[in-house]
């Protein structure tokens, strides 16, 4: 499988995760959000910045509630709570957020 | 109440050439999310896992060494390394990766995770898990 992002072709898996990482470019979050009729915000980039920067540092993805967390402590605990991050993400914060991230799913989420 | 068992994650070979290190790894990260009491403990070989200064760029390898420093945030924060291990190895605890957690109800203080232990103390911690998995 593929996705197509201006005029270039990225490979993705069965369930639309970026094959390979290193390919990631903010206009394949943009195209992986419009499929989902998601309209990325700057509220979205927060949280995918902030999962890019914890891969980047840990080589994880991380779970829901490390990332739930994680976001409270780094931005305040009005963003690190699972309603705001599920306004933003409704398919599931990590698993969604990872998704437009570039990032593989989450370990542990099935 | 749910009952929360001690869970025993006992790792003893090197982190490359077998795949035992890194399923570990992934198994406790998974686990960790039931909540369950978590700990780990190091001993033989396995004390390689956690060295830090890693480099597996010859070996074409992804270097998952940096994913133990994530722990802390999964409330994982007991972390055994046996002692006569190290010694054997000519390695001390400064050798080891810096693995911290964070204590939220203490304002986020930054404590240790690795604990060295001796062989005699790490016996008596294996007796007293719940569940104990080797890898």
């Amino acid at each position: 499988m593929a996705i197509e992002v201006n005029g270039k072709s990225y490979e993705v898996d069965e369930e639309g995760y970026l094959a390979n990482l290193n390919e990631w470019e903010p206009a394949i979050a943009e195209v992986m959000a419009k499929e989902d009729d998601c309209e990325l915000t700057d509220s979205h980039w927060e949280v995918i910045n902030f999962l890019r920067e914890y891969y980047e540092e840990y080589q994880i993805a991380p779970a829901v509630r490390v990332l739930t967390k994680a976001i409270g402590k780094k931005l305040g605990p009005d963003k690190g709570n699972s309603k705001y991050l599920y306004e933003l993400f409704p398919y599931g914060p990590a698993k969604q957020a990872c998704k437009y991230a570039g990032l593989p799913k989450p370990t542990g989420c099935v | 109440m749910s009952d929360v068992k001690k869970f025993m994650y006992v790792n003893r070979k090197a982190p490359y050439g077998t795949i035992y290190a890194w399923e570990s790894l992934e198994v406790v990260l998974i686990g960790a999310a039931f909540e369950q009491d978590v700990a780990l403990a190091f001993v033989d070989d396995g004390v390689y896992q956690i060295v830090k200064g890693q480099d597996t760029s010859e070996l074409g390898i992804k270097n998952f060494s940096p994913t133990y420093s994530a722990l802390g945030d999964y409330d994982i924060n007991k972390i055994y390394v046996e002692k006569e291990s190290l010694e054997a190895r000519g390695l001390t605890v400064d050798d080891l990766l810096h693995l911290t957690w964070e204590d939220e109800n203490e304002d986020w203080a930054e404590k240790d995770s690795i604990q060295v232990v001796s062989s005699e103390e790490l016996k008596k911690i294996l007796d007293e898990s719940d569940v104990l998995l080797n890898f």
